[in-house]
């Protein structure tokens, strides 16, 4: 075999480049390891620690004396976890109070979200940008406004003593119906947005055919539209889910004394009790709780990554 | 024609839905201009507030450094999360990328406390193994805002990136552009857009953000929702009210602005199209 052998040159140019897509590649490679994924190997390795009186306050799993390096894991930080009812009641009153804001946002958001998918085309932007618009003001601000419409003194009881409809102020502050409203209002755009692009890019062609082969608007609506959605929900439902089971603001903000969150709980830990050891091991089990919706929304979110091409 | 008694539910379910998202702002804005310090009463229009927001100088040195900090992470997440869209969507067989694209999309949903804890033990790690950070401030704010920003805009600009037509890429290559003057002379004006709304975004998620800002920041940094948060936590405050008022209008201008843009760059492809 005789072969033309390939330019010097050539070779050159082919490895330099490959180099450099290698350091293309390794600069945000490199940062988000550094400061997203080795951060929680640390919070593991901290929750196996525990806590003293020092800067900063825990011991260390590794110890070098008389030449020998001893492991110190302690696994009690968990077991406390466990033995602890006020742990156990936290995470269940995470994960009821997310599950019940995700199906108030949904129930809310789809309707809203099929409505805009049928507009045309210059509404939809306009009202993109009505439900974008207050995600872009202060979160802070948006919950806080909760508490003057909220209150026994609040502006909603103060409208229903008016009509009558109420003799008493009810109450609807520091409740657990306040923070479910809270989230709901607070994650409403994230819900509606996968569905609206998902509906959006919807084959209008198909519900016509099924409406000419005399399918009853409902019944379209239940085998085509929903079925055809359903990643739009799912995306929607995890964006929302997700980041309201460790939601710390609006539980504070709004919730009162019984309302048992797991972000709360973690926060009070962290900077009232300064226990970093028990704060590291309540977010290494939110952690686990929630690896299979996370996984779930990065599948459907690396699809709409690399869709085309 | 299809679904017609559907889509008149769906309607006005969009009206319930824009009437809950906006009356409370709505209602903010009202009792920015009341002269009483209680909701339920309207002792009459007044500006007070607004005076007693621009007396108050701890406010704003920390509407200063929130927005400091908000520029420079924003500035710094567009680079980093143009980078990993590009490597992304781009370099499909490197090792390594299925991971890449993983860290990008858990930080859009993971909750701010165990991001917040995590950097928290990893800046007192580094600082404990080489002496840096000496103490936690605006770089280590700063740091964990680029973080979790750049993924919000790598999901921006990668959608951007999908609908770019490569052919245009390829053929500046073959005409012996190199990858380097392709990206800045051909990928770079079409994305332009999409890395100005990548910005936006970032800089109004870092200028919002207080769990992880609150987790990583030293004695020596204050930024604005640790004041605002420390303040409402008491109750209402009129104040903040105003403070609320102001960014409130600022946002309305600059979505204004935008969908001014839009519309303008939507009409004048039409009618290239047409001509």
């Amino acid at each position: 075999m005789n072969r033309d052998p390939i330019p010097a040159s050539l070779m050159a140019r082919v490895r330099t480049r490959l180099f450099n897509r290698r350091v293309l590649f390794g600069i945000p490679f490199v940062w988000l390891m550094l400061f997203f994924l080795l951060p929680f190997a640390l919070i593991l390795k901290i929750s196996l620690t525990s806590s003293v009186m020092a800067i900063p306050p825990y011991e260390p799993v590794f110890r070098f004396a008389e030449n020998t390096l001893s492991v110190v894991v302690n696994f009690g930080n968990y077991l406390f976890l466990l033995s602890d009812s006020l742990y156990v009641a936290a995470y269940w009153g995470s994960l009821k109070t997310a599950f019940l804001a995700t199906v108030c946002c949904l129930l809310l958001g789809y309707p809203m979200a099929y409505a805009m998918a049928r507009m045309p085309k210059h509404w939809q932007l306009v009202m993109l940008l009505m439900i974008m618009l207050p995600t872009w003001t202060s979160f802070l601000i948006r919950v806080y406004a909760w508490t003057g419409i909220l209150g026994n003194q609040g502006l909603l009881n103060s409208l229903l003593l008016w009509l009558g409809v109420i003799n008493e102020p009810l109450k609807m502050l520091n409740t657990n119906f306040a923070v479910i409203l809270g989230i709901t209002y607070a994650y409403l755009p994230f819900m509606v947005l996968p569905i609206y692009t998902n509906l959006v890019k919807m084959d209008t062609r198909l519900l016509e055919a099924a409406s000419d082969l005399g399918c009853r608007s409902l019944t379209t609506f239940w085998s085509i539209t929903l079925p055809l959605s359903k990643a739009g929900i799912l995306a929607g439902s995890m964006l929302v889910f997700i980041p309201a089971v460790g939601e710390f603001v609006i539980p504070e903000l709004l919730g009162g004394p019984d309302t048992l969150m797991i972000g709360k709980v973690l926060w009070e830990e962290f900077f009232n009790n300064r226990d970093w050891p028990v704060a590291s091991s309540l977010a290494v089990v939110m952690l686990v709780m929630l690896l299979a919706p996370i996984v779930l929304f990065h599948r459907f979110q690396s699809r709409e990554m690399s869709k085309h091409g | 024609m299809v679904n017609a008694c559907g889509l008149s539910f769906s309607r006005f379910m969009l009206v319930i839905g824009l009437l809950f998202l906006y009356l409370p702002m709505f209602v903010l804005v009202v009792y920015s201009f009341n002269a009483s310090r209680l909701v339920s009463v309207w002792a009459g229009f007044s500006t007070q507030w607004y005076g007693a927001l621009f007396e108050d100088q701890q406010i704003l040195s920390a509407v200063w450094m929130s927005l400091r900090i908000a520029f420079y992470a924003a500035s710094m997440a567009v680079c980093l999360g143009t980078l990993s869209a590009f490597v992304v969507t781009r370099f499909k067989r490197m090792r390594g990328r299925s991971l890449l694209s993983a860290m990008i999309s858990a930080p859009l949903v993971m909750p701010e406390v165990i991001t917040g804890l995590s950097l928290l033990l990893l800046f007192v790690q580094l600082a404990e193994l080489t002496g840096w950070p000496a103490d936690r401030g605006m770089v280590t704010i700063w740091i964990a805002h680029t973080s979790f920003c750049s993924a919000y805009v790598a999901v921006v600009v990668s959608a951007r990136l999908q609908e770019v037509d490569r052919s245009i890429e390829e053929a500046a290559m073959d005409l012996g552009c190199t990858p380097l003057k392709t990206f800045f002379v051909v990928t770079l004006p079409v994305i332009t857009l999409a890395l100005a709304s990548g910005w936006l975004l970032a800089f109004t998620l870092s200028l919002d953000d207080l769990v992880i800002a609150s987790f990583v920041s030293g004695p020596g940094a204050t930024t604005l929702p640790m004041v605002v948060f420390s303040s409402v936590r008491m109750g209402v405050s009129p104040k903040i009210n105003a403070l609320a008022t102001l960014i409130i209008l600022a946002v309305s201008l600059v979505a204004f602005v935008a969908w001014y843009i839009m519309r303008r760059n939507e009409k004048r492809r039409r009618s290239g199209r047409l001509s």
